[in-house]
């Protein structure tokens, strides 16, 4: 607010020191602000308190992989300054609007820019950059990532490099990206512009242009010719930020477990498929839903086929986050271990799951009683049923005994019919094929 | 290093000023007084004298994460010329 004198909210510093660590970055030890000055109507005072020439961190990296293909990401700086009003629009985009709306309520509220290396060579690098970057951010707790809330958010720089050519195109700015997809799609259409403009004989201009999601194209948004002339100074209202290593170690100590660690452990510990580790450490939340279901569980693999099956299936179809899901982990974890253990088979243990589902204060075993679905693993039981199926099917036992291998399908399928599922299919079979022998 | 007429235009525009004609020399003078002053001080010997962007010996004043309670929504709006949205109405932001 204009006239407003600012203070430094320490939980910054403390975050940005954390994402720097998180993202290997060397923390700088004397930190000062700056003021950028431009006119425009999301900041009143005309100028954003910023860091320019001596951001807080410098020089990390990510990891990311795209196609089963490893790469490595420069970061190039990290710096705090102070976010802007929200700009809305009175049209359907900037460009057709005739008067806009500011709302300065987060203007002032401390932010995190962290800004990567020009290492990124096509879109899904860039969303892998992003889906890597998102999920770091929400392991160490510094942001809730929500990009249609804009707690998280990213412009992209886009250039192209004609065949041979020695340096990186002229550069358009893309903002307004408010999904991954937005990104990825603005990035393609930018590419198709640029290449059109070159080819045509043209040149790019650097500038910034805005995503219109609706008609899925960019936009320019302003003449940049002058803009970039911000004027920095050091900010005359704030004081300099002094970090000692005692600061930085203790920050360092309490890192909680990264992505990246998190992945390593559950392919090393629990035995997963790296890629279906990467799937279940993509974000926090469902990382800690699976150490919370294999905590209650024997099978942790079957766990993660849950989770990634029937789970994620459910999750997509209602739209919602594991966070709203109503089976709790360590239920989950029991019915894992009910089919491991035998109790139920896999199509009963479907039909749990979507109790589960309707009734989230019971357990599996619970249900299992109430429902009547125990799987009868007594082998005199299963016995009597295989003989009556025997006795009723000749023409199957005939064609079995003839070497037609699939005619015992068909059989377990009967048994398993007049058991109501209940059978143990294991112990069905092999008494199906002892009797037959 | 002399301010021409041309970087008194420049700076005016990214300041949102207008400058009348008839005033121009006399800015474009002023620029350069301010200049010339600041080449007095370049003369000091600064030799061995870390770059002091701060001239108090103060460091790390901060605040705590702690929410208070601010203006209110209708006070915030009271003082706005225009208001669309529930917000501050302004003209149309790109050219």
């Amino acid at each position: 607010m204009p006239g407003a004198l600012p203070v430094l909210n320490k939980q910054v510093v403390e975050f940005a020191i954390r994402t720097g660590l998180a993202l290997n970055c060397d923390i700088q030890k004397f930190n000062k602000f700056d003021r950028k000055n431009y006119f425009y109507p999301d900041l009143a005072k005309n100028y954003q308190i910023s860091q320019f020439d001596q951001p807080i961190c410098l020089g990390g990296h990510i990891d990311i992989e795209v196609d089963g293909v490893p790469k490595r990401l420069g970061i190039t700086r990290i710096h705090m300054e102070e976010d802007a009003g929200k700009l809305n629009h009175s049209g359907a985009t900037i460009s057709t609007s005739d008067f806009s709306s500011v709302d300065y309520n987060r203007a002032g509220v401390p932010l995190l820019e962290i800004v990567s290396e020009p290492d990124m060579r096509s879109a899904e690098e860039a969303r892998a950059y992003m889906e890597q970057l998102k999920a770091v951010l929400e392991y160490i707790d510094v942001c809730d990532c929500k990009m249609q809330e804009g707690s998280l958010r990213c412009d992209a720089n886009i250039s192209i490099m004609p065949e041979g050519a020695k340096e990186f195109g002229t550069r358009a700015e893309i903002k307004n990206l408010n999904s991954f997809r937005a990104l990825v799609r603005a990035i393609e259409y930018e590419v198709e512009r640029q290449k059109a403009i070159l080819e045509d004989g043209g040149h790019v201009v650097q500038e910034t242009r805005t995503w219109d999601e609706a008609n899925g194209v960019t936009l320019s948004m302003r003449s940049k010719e002058e803009a970039h002339d911000y004027r920095y100074f050091p900010e005359p209202d704030l004081v300099p930020v002094e970090i000692d290593d005692a600061w930085i170690e203790r920050v360092r100590a309490e890192l909680p477990e990264l992505p990246a660690q998190r992945l390593q452990r559950l392919v090393e510990k629990h035995g997963l498929p790296k890629y279906d580790a990467s799937l279940i450490v993509a974000t926090k939340a469902m990382a800690d839903y699976f150490d919370a279901a294999c905590a209650n569980s024997k099978d942790d693999k079957g766990v993660s086929n849950w989770i990634l099956g029937d789970v994620s299936a459910y999750l997509n179809a209602e739209n919602i986050t594991i966070n709203e899901f109503p089976v709790k982990p360590e239920n989950l974890g029991e019915l894992v271990t009910l089919t491991k253990d035998g109790v139920l088979s896999s199509k009963l243990a479907k039909k749990v799951f979507a109790e589960m589902l309707k009734n989230s204060d019971k357990t599996p075993k619970q249900l299992v009683k109430e429902l009547g679905l125990e799987q009868v693993s007594d082998e005199g039981a299963i016995a009597a049923i295989v003989d009556e199926v025997l006795a009723e099917n000749p023409q199957s036992v005939a064609d079995y005994k003839a070497g037609k291998d699939k005619a015992i399908g068909f059989l377990v399928g009967q048994v398993m019919k007049k058991s109501r599922g209940k059978a143990n299919p294991g112990m069905v079979n092999k008494l199906l094929k002892e009797k037959m022998q | 290093m002399k301010v021409t007429t041309k970087d008194v235009e420049h700076i005016a525009r990214l300041s949102r000023l207008t400058i009348p004609e008839s005033e121009m020399e006399k800015f474009t003078e002023q620029f350069n007084q301010i200049l010339n002053y600041a080449d007095i001080l370049e003369k000091v010997d600064t030799e061995g004298i870390e770059p002091t962007p701060y001239v108090l010996p103060v460091s790390n004043a901060f605040r705590e994460d702690v929410v208070k309670p601010g203006v209110t929504h209708e006070e915030a709006l009271k003082n706005a010329p225009a208001v669309y949205n529930d917000g501050f109405k302004v003209p149309r932001v790109i050219e």
